[in-house]
């Protein structure tokens, strides 16, 4: 039994009336690459925001390496409007913001690139550092601990070189083409030194070729970094190369969980994407 | 060697911004409106450098800077208007309750301190909201400060609502060295041999002191907090994901600007020798905001020239739009007592519509590519990247 990285127990994210995640439980072990995947609307960038604490769940928990990080139970208004399920299981309320999150080696990309376009390549690297950085504002002004700012700049330049875009360092980040610019966004994960990657999209937008390229790029860098990775996406040839396990979400339930070989032969996960007929 | 050039035209800089002055203050009467706009320049550079750092590096679009500049002014004054004065100056409140003086430079960094308190204070439920909220919330503080301090109860420290003077200011720092005691011999004897030499050092003072000051602002946003700052301003969900605590961040962007500010506000009140709450209205903040934006919101240089040209126009150029003759057009019946902020108004406007980015843009780090380009220009903004 391999170690577990990740684990959701009941997470639901209800908003007004919407429940966007519905009672979802899942796990992922150290070394594995596990996709999430289902048709639009179903819930998943949602999921991701409550495990990086953008979102609170209305109810659930996260635990990661079987510390909880994320805990919530219905309250206040919410108690009495709340559908999703297990209602009164969790006691615990335990709320962190994403900085903390990412604090704790958790690490992702967006689905829509945000990247700080004004700034160049290396800058959005080094500034993924500063988390991690032994410093204070006054040490950090005056230079005095001017080791720890070299070492910064230094590994971020080591980490463009051993992703190749040593060349495109001091490029703007907006003026990068499309898949470049994922490239450096999942390359700034990188750089704050994370045990989990969470991957939202990352070939959105992307041809086929490019596609090709970022499922080398994806198994390399966690070979490299020793990486446990959790992604979202909707290139169906990549989810089905690349991961280990996927989990499968329709209308923020999970409908069904297995290796890419048992998805794809999952008659729920047929019905989800391409419909059932009416009088079939 | 990039880093040593850059060094070395940074120091040729501020040399040929001293003898600059130097020369000025040779050739020119010391009544001459250029030497008004050096100091003032200076010191609006500071306070405009220090609202930049946080509308154009931090992203927070903050209105308060008249508030902390309050802050820091009577606290710069409280502190240092001498024993023997006290009871002149607090001629309604007994002299006051506060019975001892503290050195200019103490006094200087308390009211800096003094700002960033508040600063921190407000801080805590202000930074919370966004974009034009917090303009308004810390807008209506500075507005707040403003009337506490010329509260008459207060009165014992602040004076209430009566002027605060006779506090050590540029000129009577200089002044005093050449005191007719027999103690200072020394500058007297300089300054007799040296007429131009008071007014110098009154000019550089400020100058150097604002400096200063701009210099510390430029290697903190060079530092790993500044691009923190940025990185917020870009995109502040991004900036969370990478592990940079937004609330700590802001706060410590707003301290700072406070600080700052509150040094400035102090300068401002060695420049003029006197205060009075009542001066720092909302409009001075307005002021101050002109100036960060037409000399580019994210650029220390740029604003850094903008202080010098708006006060150059205001004090100087287009004094004759409220005297009655401008450019030689006597008219006094357009050119009365506030045309001169119609015109600046309709600068502002301009500049919004035509030319948002300013003189500057959020360009000045590109070292190599102002000195072709700008050579002339930065001069003015003596410090500029100094990585």
């Amino acid at each position: 039994m391999s170690e577990n990285v990740l684990r959701l127990s009941d997470v639901t994210m209800q908003f007004g009336g919407v429940v966007a995640v519905n009672n979802l439980s899942l796990e992922v072990n150290k070394g594995e690459i596990v996709a999430l995947i289902g048709p639009n609307g179903a819930g998943k960038t949602t999921a991701f925001n409550c495990i990086t604490g953008v979102y609170e769940p209305t109810n659930g928990q996260v635990e990661y390496y079987d510390e909880v990080i994320v805990s919530n139970h219905p309250s206040g208004k919410m108690k009495k409007l709340y559908a999703g399920e297990n209602g009164g299981k969790y006691t615990k309320v335990v709320s962190k913001t994403p900085d903390k999150i990412t604090e704790y080696g958790i690490a992702r990309t967006f689905q829509n690139i945000r990247l700080f376009g004004s700034q160049t390549v290396f800058e959005n690297v080094l500034i993924a550092k500063h988390m991690r950085a032994k410093q204070n504002m006054l040490s950090a002004t005056f230079m005095i601990n001017h080791k720890e700012e070299m070492r910064m700049r230094r590994e971020s330049m080591e980490l463009l070189e051993r992703q190749g875009m040593a060349h495109l360092a001091n490029e703007k980040a907006v003026n990068l083409p499309y898949g470049i610019q994922r490239r450096l966004e999942i390359a700034r994960a990188l750089a704050t030194d994370p045990k989990l990657l969470l991957l939202d999209e990352p070939a959105a937008g992307m041809n086929p070729q490019e596609t090709q390229e970022l499922t080398d790029f994806i198994r390399q860098i966690k070979d490299e970094h020793n990486l446990t990775v959790f992604m979202i996406e909707h290139h169906m040839d990549l989810v089905m190369k690349i991961s280990d396990r996927i989990y499968v979400l329709d209308f923020g339930k999970q409908i069904a969980h297995g290796s890419p070989a048992e998805i794809q032969n999952n008659q729920s996960v047929i019905d989800a994407y391409l419909g059932v007929a009416e009088d079939a | 060697m990039n880093k040593t050039k850059k060094t070395i035209i940074n120091f040729a800089l501020l040399f040929s911004l001293i003898l600059a002055v130097l020369i000025l203050s040779i050739t020119l009467k010391s009544s001459s409106m250029i030497f008004v706009v050096l100091k003032k320049g200076a010191i609006y550079a500071l306070i405009a450098v220090s609202m930049n750092l946080l509308n154009g590096f931090t992203g927070l679009f903050s209105l308060g800077q008249a508030g902390f500049m309050l802050i820091g002014a009577y606290t710069y004054a409280i502190f240092t208007v001498p024993l023997e004065a006290r009871i002149q100056v607090y001629q309604y409140f007994n002299g006051g309750i506060i019975h001892f003086t503290l050195p200019v430079i103490v006094a200087l960094v308390l009211a800096g301190l003094a700002a960033a308190v508040f600063a921190f204070l407000i801080g805590l439920p202000v930074l919370r909201l966004k974009s034009d909220y917090l303009a308004i919330a810390t807008l209506g503080f500075a507005e707040i400060i403003r009337a506490i301090f010329q509260w008459n109860t207060l009165g014992p420290i602040t004076n209430g609502s009566n002027m605060l003077k006779m506090f050590p200011s540029f000129d009577s720092i200089i002044k005093d060295l050449a005191k007719d005691d027999g103690k200072h011999e020394f500058f007297k004897n300089l300054f007799v041999s040296a007429p131009w030499l008071e007014n110098f050092l009154i000019t550089i003072l400020p100058i150097l002191l604002s400096g200063v000051c701009i210099a510390i602002i430029v290697m903190l946003i060079k530092s790993s907090y500044g691009r923190a700052f940025k990185a917020i301003r870009d995109d502040e969900v991004a900036a969370e994901a990478m592990g940079i605590n937004l609330a700590r961040h802001k706060m410590m962007s707003f301290c700072t600007s406070a600080f700052f500010a509150g040094i400035g506000g102090a300068m401002l009140a060695m420049f003029q020798a006197t205060i009075q709450a009542s001066a720092f209205k909302s409009a001075m903040t307005y002021e101050i905001l002109l100036i960060v934006v037409l000399g580019g919101i994210g650029s220390v240089t740029g604003s850094c020239i903008g202080a010098f040209l708006y006060i150059a126009a205001s004090e100087w150029w287009l004094r004759g739009l409220d005297a009655g003759k401008f450019l030689g057009i006597s008219a006094p019946g357009i050119f009365r007592n506030g045309f001169r902020l119609v015109v600046f108004s309709v600068v502002i406007m301009c500049v919004v519509l035509f030319w948002r980015k300013g003189i500057m843009g959020d360009k000045e780090f590109d070292i190599e590519r102002i000195a072709g380009r700008f050579k002339s220009k930065k001069s003015k903004g003596e410090v500029s990247g100094n990585e």
